[in-house]
């Protein structure tokens, strides 16, 4: 039946509009695994969450349990969480130090942290003669095939061959340079808490929203006005008459009104990449941001750092499960669960170097847009479980994207919006594409 | 006030409180908050202030009172429909009283959550600073320590627990 379906997808996929299917078959949803998640790049976590040697946590590639662990060799390794003995998972906790070596908690099975069988119980007498041992391969823990970082993120592809990470990134490694360039030093750290949020809805739809210029001032209407009135409140009291910049990060919902969004830009590239320009107007002139500018200047030199900071991002998507906001040194990771259900796993970072307030301004927006009590992304996951009800109807076939349909202009590849186009979807246009693409590219 | 009275007083303040929340009424309960009261859900339970750190809520009385006005809105489209909430609160101790009367209170909360056919469950330990005023008790901090704080969350947190 699976076969079947392969010779039609094409036919799932126009260029404005897609088939409902897509988002709400199971079999394209185990397709997608095996084509898409399982094949390509896919974000593991950043080298700062394992410092030490025997550090690890666990990461789900597609439908693959894994492991990503510091070696003794200061190399980060991803291996398959599971024990090439009889199959068990090799660590149970999230993340932990699995010490000298990997040692399975069923028959005592040791690894080094390559992944490299270190010792069985009895082996000599238990396995001589046997084809099972040191040499075999096969008794070793089983390797990404391919595992590569860039300014500290790593990713594995569970595919031997296909692009390297930076010619699959492309134009959207411009999401690492931009957070790192941030920090004085270069370098982000990771703050050590990831919050989890399961969405009841297929992962596409959350991509799709992420560039979503549209919706912003439709669902977070409440918020935004909330927000608005609250800060004109704490103004009216100040002294100094302002309300702390994390209110205008939620009152832009209200005050940045849907007419206004058109301003923005996206640019969309191949694999399904995508950067949303604009800022919110976050390079004020407050004293914080004074004396951080003043440090980077001391770093960089003044020419650099205006370019730094001039660098106009919103939002960079990286294609098929990564939400970078560079600005705010935010991140969100996307394991699908099953066709309806996706976790998203959400972190944020320390730009090295910065003063302790620009921190405070990540952290903000951290805790109010991304935690579990979001004052935010509640409205989206409402929409999302509605938007996966409804794909279940037979009420219709297709869902559309046919807003500014026509007028994008392409560039070797890359798809610009249009002037005072922002609100295009030319973004769920191009990760259709893309999806059409990797799927079409069967093993 | 006699030892009897404040575990008394305490109590009912804590019943009080939650049956704000059961009930809904949202602005009542942000006034249980000092001025400079702040309600904090550690996202770590290691976690010893709320200030600069990652949190589940980290609220003072002017965010609270954001969160309230968002779901009084009529476009807050995750609360419609709008969930029902039970809190129990029990084991509750006293843990320190200071001359003037402040207290230091211990307890235990289960909250049950009710929303379209989807049941969830939240539980765990509430610390109160409690300030004693004329006007009764005034939440100084509140922590809630959630025993399923670090789980994932299927959907989100819409109002305090």
């Amino acid at each position: 039946m699976l076969q079947e379906r392969i010779a039609d997808l094409s036919k799932y996929v126009e260029p404005d509009r897609v088939r409902r299917e897509v988002y709400v078959d199971p079999g394209i949803f185990e397709l997608e695994m095996q084509r898409i998640h399982e094949r390509y790049w896919i974000y593991c976590g950043h080298e700062s969450q394992v410092p030490k040697p025997g550090d690890y946590y666990t990461v789900q590639i597609g439908r693959q349990p894994m492991l990503m662990v510091r070696g003794k060799d200061r190399k980060v390794h991803v291996l398959y969480n599971r024990c090439p003995h009889r199959g068990n998972m090799m660590c149970g906790d999230r993340n932990g130090n699995t010490g000298e070596f990997f040692r399975c908690s069923y028959h005592a099975w040791t690894f080094h942290h390559d992944g490299r069988l270190r010792t069985i119980p009895m082996m000599e007498s238990g396995y001589s003669g046997t084809r099972f041992g040191p040499d075999n391969p096969d008794c070793s823990m089983k390797k990404a095939a391919r595992v590569e970082s860039y300014r500290g993120f790593v990713f594995a592809s569970l595919a031997e061959d296909g692009p390297t990470l930076l010619e699959f990134l492309g134009e959207a490694k411009i999401a690492f340079d931009d957070m790192c360039d941030r920090a004085p030093e270069g370098e982000v750290e990771i703050v050590p808490n990831c919050f989890r949020v399961i969405q009841r809805s297929n992962w596409k739809i959350f991509l799709e929203n992420q560039l979503d210029a549209l919706h912003p001032s439709v669902t977070h209407q409440s918020t935004g006005r909330a927000a608005h009135e609250v800060e004109k409140e704490i103004a009216k009291k100040a002294k100094k008459g302002e309300a702390p910049l994390s209110y205008h990060m939620l009152s832009a919902f209200a005050t940045v009104t849907i007419d206004k969004w058109d301003a923005f830009q996206t640019l969309n590239y191949p694999y399904g990449h995508c950067i949303l320009t604009g800022y919110m107007g976050l390079r004020p002139q407050d004293p914080d941001t004074l004396a951080y500018d003043k440090v980077m200047i001391k770093a960089y030199g003044k020419k650099r750092f205006e370019e730094i900071v001039g660098v106009n991002i919103h939002h960079v998507l990286i294609y098929p499960g990564l939400s970078v906001q560079s600005p705010l040194q935010q991140l969100r990771a996307v394991r699908p669960l099953g066709v309806d259900r996706t976790l998203t796993e959400i972190w944020h970072f320390r730009l090295k170097g910065a003063p302790e307030p620009i921190y405070r301004r990540s952290l903000a927006y951290y805790n109010l847009v991304n935690s579990p009590s979001t004052l935010v992304n509640a409205d989206d996951l409402e929409n999302f479980w509605k938007c996966q009800q409804g794909l279940k109807s037979e009420g219709g076939d297709w869902v559309t994207f046919g807003r500014h349909f026509g007028r994008d202009s392409e560039k070797a590849g890359v798809v610009e919006t249009g002037p005072n186009m922002g609100t295009s979807e030319a973004p769920m246009r191009n990760q259709m594409k893309a999806w059409a693409e990797y799927m079409g590219n069967g093993r | 006030m006699k030892k009897n009275d404040v575990q008394h007083a305490v109590e009912q303040f804590l019943y009080q409180q939650a049956d704000l929340l059961d009930t809904k009424k949202w602005q009542e309960y942000v006034d249980l908050f000092a001025a400079d009261g702040v309600y904090w859900v550690p996202a770590d339970p290691a976690h010893t202030t709320w200030d600069g750190m990652p949190a589940i809520f980290a609220e003072d009385k002017n965010l609270m009172t954001v969160r309230m006005k968002r779901v009084l809105h009529p476009d807050a489209w995750s609360q419609r429909p709008a969930w029902g909430t039970n809190h129990v609160v029990s084991n509750v101790r006293i843990d320190k009283v200071a001359k003037n009367g402040d207290v230091q209170a211990s307890s235990r909360f289960h909250m049950m959550e009710m929303r379209r056919d989807d049941v969830r469950h939240f539980a765990g330990s509430y610390t109160h600073h409690l300030k004693k005023t004329k006007g009764g008790y005034r939440i100084k901090l509140q922590r809630v320590d959630m025993t399923n704080a670090q789980a994932a969350y299927d959907y989100v947190l819409q109002v305090w627990v």
